[in-house]
């Protein structure tokens, strides 16, 4: 029971004051951030939810917290590592869209304030169609594997 | 009524003696469930700095079952995932473990500096070591496992990327080059062939 009310409670929490925001009915759940020492940048994660009949696209992401976001990806090919930027990433009519370790994630620089493991940190993420989204990310230590939850 | 005890223990000690001819046949080419690399990689070799800053060579680390991974600070996703990973492999291992260093190569030595590095491979297991050097010196390792790494363009704000190879090495106390590990391979499979190279004993 505990695990449906927590995203419902969330998902609900989030939705009062940001029906006008996102049109797009994107709602954002597991959202968090890995805390590198120093000024290192930051992955963040998160699982987007697009509850409405047209597909939505990620476009970018802002933060009080930081000097800047960056929507990436982390591909594996030929026994490579790389890192691309990426434009926009869609998030298809009813379904979701994971930004996890090892693929989508925004890449967080310059902290403006030293982040700590169990800050809250709100991320801003931006939509093709001008819409925004304000989510907290819960900050958690550097060899955390998820958001905890 | 002796009769069928008799071949009750029979039955029960078959499996036990198979496993026993399985290990002796075995001996000298452990099960390994990662890719064996045993005699097809060189030994470990370096003179690189350690992340408090001694120069440190391949020699100080006998003894140890050793993790070799190619990575960068700045590398937000992959590095720090495939780090956490490495953590949670160690402490599946309990005190075993203890045994084991994760070396952390730097590919990009002119930001990681031992300082840096030492924060850095800290915050993910204490077990960790931040290795960096001289260009030279770090191509020189990645070469000799056929790894790769490059620096791509910097944005406008001066950052950068590095690709880099992905492949975790694993040696055995003696500085012998066993088994690679590739990223999407079952963290089992590490931890199982880790706790083989582990229970080899002390060699060094």
């Amino acid at each position: 029971m505990k695990r449906v009310v927590l995203p419902l409670l969330f998902a609900g929490l989030l939705g009062t004051g940001l029906a006008h925001a996102a049109p797009g009915h994107v709602t954002a759940s597991h959202a968090w951030i890995r805390v590198l020492p120093g000024d290192l940048p930051a992955g963040a994660y998160v699982i987007l939810r697009n509850d409405s009949d047209r597909a939505v696209s990620l476009t970018g992401a802002s933060s009080p917290a930081y000097g800047e976001a960056m929507l990436h990806e982390s591909s594996s090919a030929g026994g490579m590592n790389r890192m691309t930027m990426v434009d926009a990433l869609g998030i298809p009519a009813h379904g979701t869209q994971a930004l996890k370790p090892g693929g989508y994630h925004l890449m967080l620089m310059h902290a403006k304030h030293p982040v700590q493991p169990g800050d809250t940190v709100r991320v801003v993420l931006e939509f093709g169609d001008g819409s925004t989204l304000p989510v907290d990310f819960t900050a958690r230590p550097a060899n955390a594997l998820d958001d905890g939850r | 009524m002796k009769f069928p005890r008799l071949l009750r223990l029979a039955l029960l000690l078959l499996p036990l003696a198979g496993a026993l001819l399985l290990t002796a046949c075995h001996r000298d080419a452990p099960p390994f469930k990662l890719t064996n690399i045993s005699g097809h990689m060189p030994d470990l070799q370096f003179q690189l700095t350690d992340d408090n800053g001694n120069a440190v060579s391949a020699a100080d680390y006998r003894g140890k079952v050793l993790l070799l991974y190619f990575g960068y600070t700045h590398c937000p996703d992959v590095c720090p995932l495939t780090l956490a990973q490495l953590h949670v492999t160690l402490q599946k291992l309990g005190k075993p473990g203890d045994d084991v260093r994760i070396l952390f190569v730097s590919v990009d030595p002119a930001r990681d500096t031992p300082a840096v590095l030492h924060a850095y491979v800290n915050a993910f297991d204490k077990r960790a070591v931040g290795l960096t050097g001289s260009p030279r010196a770090i191509e020189a390792l990645s070469k000799r496992y056929r790894s790769a790494f490059t620096r791509e363009p910097s944005g406008k704000d001066g950052n950068y990327e590095v690709t880099h190879s992905s492949a975790i090495y694993v040696f055995d106390r003696d500085g012998r080059a066993r088994v690679l590990s590739t990223p999407g391979t079952p963290q089992d499979d590490l931890v199982h062939d880790l706790q083989l190279l582990l229970g080899a004993g002390t060699s060094a």
